[in-house]
């Protein structure tokens, strides 16, 4: 039996311990907003917390969270209005929106832990998050916006 | 030309609206069917819905598929518009598949094109319906009634639209000519924009795309394709697959009769409890195939093939003067061959859908682009009518036109008939990547023959690429519509002119992708005309507006896929070669020593793009872009922001397709299978900025989506000449050391 906190709340899981937290998350918790995109750790579109740090859930293993704490987009503010999420309406950064989960909680971390990026340090916490609409533009501008604005 | 009525909710509709409510429908009809009579005997099928509830509330349907371009914000936005309702009080309803819709494809950037009108012409009718209730009400003159802000007003008279719907439904619908419709000045959201509907359930986790739905006791599916392109399955091994923990059983999914259109590629499938399970049984699975006839496709040897190919003469798709005669005169002569690869469409959602049988009939739920094909495709799989099938259309996880084609609806159809559950099948990145409809490969060929001044006197270019025919033709081996794409509507001033396109077997399944053969024939077209005017050392600016000509009007209209009512405007692209190169500061531009700017320009989906790229070349080799420039004139713009999003996002499209795509086959299979070799380009290695400009003008709109695509490749090569004197022939750039 597997025991870690999801969003704030105690989960237990007796499943195969191996199952990525991606899919435990979206099959069994039901939390369908951290998307796949590649399940080998290249998009980021399943990108979540994991005890505050930015983490690819697809190759993330349920074991490997024993303990820990997980937040996923959900879970980012309970009004949904965490200075990124703001920021990123604002902007209308999201095309097709599919990848935007990954972007924001990205972000997020970045934010927390450099609460004022330059263009460079942003081009380098995010490069591991594709986005196929090409809104890269928007998310450098959506960051900025965000960045110094109290979470 | 549309007809409007009022739409008994009962059916289809009935789910969406209320009881009360005064519903409209449109027909879009053919131009001239009312004039020759066909409009009175056409069966009534409407296709845009407009519902006005008793509280005020304004309900529009959404037919069309939102895969990020704002669509399901930008086409009911139009009606509210001319409606004059608030925003807030408009809910948007994602219709389902149903032929009454008329057409639901979204593809082709036609969405605005087509139903612009349409959209406006239910506003402005459910206005006047109002105006005349409110009148029939007061006993007041019709004329003194001014329906404004979703209220009706007469002199000592106020009521809310919500308040007239019930007698607004007993009037008669008002004929076209009797509407009177906004003016521009008049416009509250055409052409300004509101806040895009999808934004808040995107940040926030709710959205719903396909691979989120889940329905009861669904099961989860995996298939395992065959390898080559019409493989068959020989025999299966499942014992191993079957002990995995979570899996409940195999099932096999028959191979398509040729020829494949939109049909299952077969394979066998894993079912499982999770996507998880099904995932790691198919891991186990031990399949024999049958060998394909594909098995001996190679991209290095086809490669070979297209370009002997289109080294000799082939069918003209377009012939002016005699190109021949002038070739033989001796002139100078420049010739040079291209060649493109494969591509593939990488959605960050891979395909996916829930579908159940039951009694006969199908629901599905997907994220699709034509759920009228999914209708079709899957009634035919399983032998029932397309009307048993009903498709819920989801958000899309991007598209790029390899959503138009539902294989997978089909394949969790067929599977959910076989289980007796409602069957999710789940596609892998490896398996988006290694069985798509790939955008062709193709090669060119360009030769011309040019005057003292570098202008040509004779332009002559052939092109050989598998089409996307052949879908439907196992024959297929000319290019059909693929060839209006930019090829034999290339717009040059040149008096003897020759576009031909020569014959290419498909071995994998060909689809379109966006911007479709304007990809590499933008990619030929626009690095030749550079080289020409390289070799003759002018500007390229100044070059380019030589070679389109004088302001004229070409009649491209009959060759598809342009479209009846839009012709090519000459001045139109001069003018946005001219801006484009004002915006971007070209004269006072200098390239060399790694730093370099390249120019392209083309019209697609009946849109002008001027295109100007800044690159600069790193010690390594690297390509970098500080910078794009657009000007865009795509005639009326309905929602500005996204349009620009459109092409912001166009020119990171292009720049993965210039720098990075490339998909290759080796004994019939597929060489790539994830992000790591088969890259598309991230935050740091997109263009660092786009600027866009809409010209504004008051043409027809015309297409959005992909126009912002085809000239981005030339206009990189274009810039890396100018930085490095290095002229790059073959995509992707990467193949070619630039340092």
């Amino acid at each position: 039996m597997i025991e870690l906190t999801v969003n704030g709340s105690s989960r237990k899981f007796d499943g195969d311990p191996d199952m990525p937290l991606l899919w435990y998350l979206r099959d069994l918790l039901e939390l369908t907003g951290t998307k796949y995109g590649c399940g080998m750790g290249l998009c980021g579109s399943c990108t979540v917390h994991v005890n505050g740090a930015a983490m690819r859930s697809c190759v993330m293993s349920v074991k490997d969270a024993a303990g820990k704490s997980v937040t996923t987009i959900e879970g980012l503010h309970k009004e949904h209005a965490h200075p990124v999420q703001v920021a990123w309406e604002k902007v209308n950064v999201a095309q097709c929106g599919y990848c935007q989960a990954g972007q924001i909680m990205q972000a997020a971390a970045l934010l927390a832990e450099k609460p004022k990026p330059t263009d460079q340090e942003i081009d380098q916490a995010m490069q591991g998050n594709i986005c196929r609409c090409g809104t890269y533009q928007r998310i450098r501008q959506a960051i900025h916006m965000a960045a110094g604005v109290k979470a | 030309m549309n007809r409007i009525d009022l739409v008994s909710r009962r059916g289809f509709l009935e789910g969406i609206f209320s009881a009360g409510a005064l519903v409209l429908g449109t027909q879009i009809l053919p131009d001239g069917a009312w004039a020759d009579g066909t409009a009175g005997a056409a069966a009534w099928q409407p296709t845009v819905y407009l519902g006005l509830e008793p509280d005020g509330r304004v309900i529009i349907t959404a037919h069309r598929s939102e895969m990020g371009t704002g669509i399901r914000t930008a086409l009911p936005m139009v009606l509210a518009d001319e409606l004059d309702v608030d925003w807030k009080n408009v809910k948007i309803e994602q219709a389902i598949g149903d032929k009454k819709y008329g057409d639901q494809n979204t593809d082709g950037s036609t969405s605005i094109r087509s139903f612009y009108d349409a959209m406006r012409q239910s506003g402005a009718t459910a206005r006047l319906m109002l105006e005349r209730a409110a009148a029939a009400k007061w006993g007041v003159p019709a004329a003194q009634c001014k329906a404004r802000d979703g209220q009706v007003t007469a002199s000592g008279h106020k009521a809310g639209y919500g308040e007239l719907v019930a007698l607004a439904a007993k009037q008669p619908v008002p004929k076209k000519e009797e509407l009177k419709f906004k003016s521009p000045a008049e416009f509250k959201y055409i052409g300004k924009g509101v806040p895009v509907v999808d934004q808040p359930g995107i940040v926030s986790g709710a959205a719903q795309f396909g691979l989120d739905v889940r329905v009861p006791n669904m099961v989860y599916a995996s298939i395992e394709h065959p390898p080559v392109f019409g493989g068959k399955v020989k025999s299966v091994d499942d014992g191993e697959a079957r002990k995995v923990r979570g899996v409940q059983k195999t099932l096999q999914v028959p191979p398509f009769q040729p020829p494949y259109a939109f049909q299952p590629l077969g394979g066998v499938a894993v079912i499982a409890d999770n996507t998880w399970a099904a995932l790691q049984g198919r891991k186990k699975l031990k399949v024999n195939w049958d060998a394909s006839p594909h098995a001996s496709y190679d991209s290095a040897s086809y490669k070979n093939t297209l370009l002997e190919t289109v080294r000799k003469p082939q069918k003209a798709a377009r012939n002016v003067g005699d190109v021949d005669a002038e070739f033989a005169k001796g002139g100078k002569i420049h010739e040079a061959e291209y060649y493109a690869p494969m591509l593939a469409h990488a959605p960050m959602e891979p395909v996916n859908a829930v579908a159940e049988f039951k009694d006969g009939k199908v629901t599905a739920w997907a994220p699709t682009q034509n759920p009228q094909a999914v209708q079709d495709t899957v009634a035919k799989a399983l032998g029932i009518k397309p009307q048993d099938v009903v498709c819920h259309v989801t958000l899309l996880g991007g598209a790029f036109g390899r959503k138009s084609k539902p294989d997978y609806v089909a394949e969790a159809a067929l599977l959910s008939k076989q289980v007796g559950k409602p069957v999710k099948v789940v596609w892998s990145r490896e398996d988006d990547m290694q069985f798509d409809f790939y955008h062709a490969v193709a090669a060119m060929y360009m030769k011309a023959s040019v005057d003292a001044k570098g202008r040509p006197t004779a332009w002559l270019q052939r092109c050989a690429f598998p089409p996307i025919e052949s879908q439907n033709d196992v024959n297929a081996r000319y290019g059909g519509f693929e060839q209006g794409m930019g090829w034999s509507d290339i717009p040059f001033d040149i008096p003897h002119l020759r576009a031909e396109n020569g014959p290419a077997e498909a071995h994998v399944r060909i689809g379109w992708l966006r911007s479709v053969a304007n990809v590499y024939h933008a990619f030929a077209v626009q690095s030749f005309a550079d080289e020409l005017a390289a070799a003759a050392n002018r500007d390229r600016v100044e070059y380019m507006l030589d070679l389109i000509g004088k302001a004229r009007t070409l009649d491209v209209q009959s060759i598809p896929p342009n479209t009846p009512g839009y012709a090519l405007e000459i001045g139109r692209l001069r003018n946005v070669v001219e801006k484009v190169a004002e915006q971007s500061g070209w004269a006072k531009k200098k390239s060399g020593a790694g730093h370099g700017f390249g120019l392209a320009v083309h019209r697609s989906f009946q849109t002008y793009v001027g295109t100007v790229v800044e690159v600069e070349i790193d010690a390594k080799g690297a390509v970098h872009i500080p910078r794009v420039d657009y000007v865009v004139d795509t005639g009326l713009v309905v929602h500005p922001d996204r349009v620009r999003s459109q092409f912001e996002g166009a020119a990171v499209f292009g720049t993965s397709i210039a720098l990075m795509g490339e998909i290759t086959a080796q004994g019939g299979r597929i060489q790539q299978a994830n992000f790591h070799n088969y890259p598309v380009a991230r935050i740091n290695e997109a263009p660092r900025e786009v600027h866009v400009t809409l010209v504004q003008n008051g043409a027809l709109p015309a297409g959005v989506g992909e126009p912002g695509v085809p000239p981005m490749a030339p206009a990189i090569c274009n810039a890396i000449f100018a930085a490095t004197g290095k002229r790059i022939r073959e995509l992707p750039i990467k193949k070619t050391k630039l340092v």
